[in-house]
């Protein structure tokens, strides 16, 4: 419970050496309740079917059944899954970038009718439940004939409240001066965002970009309603269906499960450091 | 002379600035379509739709006022939903605050592998709930092959079935969603930590104050903005869980895992009760306002800003 340098702290050695096991016991401890789900769906996922029901639990495999990812994979149509889910997040996250940056290029440089209001109205829209919309925006889609194709997982999801205002308070806080330097040297508005600001805010487009990414990656609930085909079901959605399928073999299910959250796990670990950074700093905004 | 050149300037200013409110409108266009369209517009088209009953494909619906709003209250299952969403909120926000809140204060003793414990305890957040549902849904095996319950015997406990126990099935979902949000609160709470000036320990140190009283009086008070925002994000999070249910119970065994979302879900595109499931939608979203509201009166006045 105490925050101080430990220099400052009064204490024999030993006594310190015993408070830091201590941590790291707990923190340890935490750690492993943490893993070992993952690690359970890695051993099921090659076990051969007959030793997952053998008790004791063995977390071993005494044989490495690969082919259970084969097998699953065949099953059903996986690769399709992926391909919709990699192409439905990256153009959401394209896509919303590119809205957001527009607009919070507004909010933070220009000085137009309405913006205070424009802006608070848009913070509102954040108090606004996701399933509020579940139902007018599924009737919108059924009018337009979107339902099953592409324009429903990803239009509805192009405008975030969230990424405007990260990269507004971002844009912010580059000076003004620059705006005027780079209109002497015949910079448009819009090349000046481009070119200058853009690069500028790296950063926070990481962040955002990472958000919308995994958020789009991950989604449920709208695309299990709003596809009903092989055809546009993500990853999510087709593992759920998956499971409905074959839900009493843990092997491939377990598989299908590793193969579904492997790909944001690995694109974690090489950008953990900017995006736990990002949660972090929308803590503080508040 | 001087008039003249002022209300020049004033027409060349309001000239510049209708151009500039022009160009912003631009820029703002392609961001706020998508946010009126299927963000803004729907809250006052989901009430419309609410007055309704309706399956969506028919040309012709009847209009019937408030009468969904009346057959919600004569509900009962919508009204178990509710009670079970509490239990669930009751059940997870303060045992993951805690939790996070312990975790956040040992990483920030300047230890050795903080990053390594973040990233860990981070890794449940990034993947998908309903992925780890699945995974859940095997640790939660009723038999002597489940990992919780292996673990239980190994203790010499006895065993439980779980997902098939109305007694245990809320408690399985809560246990589960807790380990998969620890991480994300965690991270708020580490950087809520680091954010607290040191001085303000220093100065308490020199007041002779230790452990527990430093805690008490320094810490606990200085990070309570973080808790505040913690705590909301977390309520209105909890609110709306579903993945969880979809995947595990399905709402069951006899209804006691029957949230609002995922009865709300049943509702609209299982049954296609659109108009029902419109009014149930703003039942719980007047239920989040009015919750994050008095949170704020209660909560938020306690709260200290440095």
């Amino acid at each position: 419970m105490n925050h101080v340098r430990t220099h400052h702290r009064p204490g024999t050695l030993p006594a310190r050496l015993l408070r830091s096991v201590g941590i790291h016991a707990l923190l340890l401890a935490g750690a492993v309740i943490m893993l070992a789900p993952f690690a359970w769906m890695l051993s099921t996922s090659l076990k051969d079917y007959s030793e997952v029901f053998t008790v004791p639990i063995r977390w071993i495999p005494s044989r490495l059944v690969w082919s259970n990812y084969v097998d699953a994979w065949n099953e059903a149509p996986f690769a399709r899954y992926f391909f919709n889910s990699a192409f439905v997040a990256t153009a959401t996250t394209i896509g919303q970038l590119a809205f957001s940056a527009l607009a919070a290029y507004a909010f933070a440089t220009m000085n137009f009718f309405g913006r205070e209001v424009i802006f608070t109205l848009f913070l509102g829209t954040m108090m606004i439940p996701d399933q509020m919309t579940l139902v007018p925006n599924y009737v919108l889609l059924f009018k337009l004939n979107w339902i099953d194709t592409y324009y429903a997982l990803i239009v509805p999801w192009l405008g975030s409240v969230f990424s405007i205002f990260l990269m507004r308070q971002f844009f912010q806080t580059i000076p003004k001066e620059l705006y005027d330097a780079a209109q002497i040297d015949g910079c448009t508005r819009f090349g000046y965002l481009w070119r200058v600001m853009a690069p500028l805010s790296r950063p926070v487009f990481i962040t955002c970009g990472l958000f919308t990414f995994i958020g789009s990656w991950n989604a449920f609930l709208w695309p299990l309603i709003v596809t009903n085909t092989d055809r546009m079901r993500t990853i999510q959605v087709g593992l759920s269906t998956f499971m409905q399928e074959h839900g009493t073999v843990p092997t491939l299910l377990m598989a299908a499960s590793t193969m579904a959250i492997m790909p944001v796990v690995i694109g974690f670990f090489f950008v953990q450091r900017q995006f736990i950074q990002g949660i972090a700093r929308t803590g503080l905004k508040s | 002379m001087l008039a003249h050149k002022t209300q020049a300037n004033d027409a060349a200013r309001r000239r510049r600035y209708l151009k500039e409110t022009f160009t912003a409108y631009l820029y703002l266009l392609p961001a706020t379509a998508v946010l009126v369209i299927f963000h803004f517009a729907p809250v006052f088209y989901a009430f419309y739709v609410s007055l309704l009953d309706w399956n969506y494909i028919s040309p012709n619906p009847a209009f019937v006022g408030i009468a969904n709003y009346a057959a919600l209250l004569q509900d009962s299952d919508f009204v178990t939903s509710l009670l079970n969403t509490v239990y669930y909120v009751v059940g997870t926000v303060p045992t993951s605050m805690a939790a996070a809140l312990l975790v956040a204060i040992l990483l920030n003793q300047k230890i050795r592998g903080l990053a390594w414990y973040r990233t860990v305890y981070f890794l449940p957040v990034i993947t998908a709930a309903n992925a780890v549902a699945i995974i859940w849904f095997w640790i939660y095996h009723p038999d002597y092959s489940g990992l919780l319950n292996g673990f239980l015997d190994k203790l010499g406990l006895p065993i439980q079935s779980w997902l098939l126990d109305p007694k245990w099935a809320m408690p399985c979902i809560i246990l589960m969603s807790i380990w998969k949000g620890l991480g994300y609160n965690v991270v708020i709470f580490l950087a809520g930590l680091q954010n607290i000036s040191t001085e303000y320990y220093e100065a308490a140190q020199i007041d002779g104050a230790r452990g527990w009283s430093i805690f008490r009086h320094i810490t606990w008070p200085l990070l309570s903005p973080t808790t505040f925002f913690v705590l909301i994000i977390s309520v209105i999070g909890s609110f709306q869980v579903f993945s969880q249910v979809y995947v595990m119970t399905r709402g069951g065994p006899l209804k006691s895992t029957l949230v609002v979302v995922y009865y709300l879900y049943k509702i609209g595109f299982e049954d296609f009760k659109m108009g029902y499931a419109s009014a149930m939608a703003y039942a719980l979203f007047v239920i989040i306002f009015v919750l994050t509201l008095l949170q704020r009166k209660y909560i938020g006045s306690r709260v200290h800003y440095q």
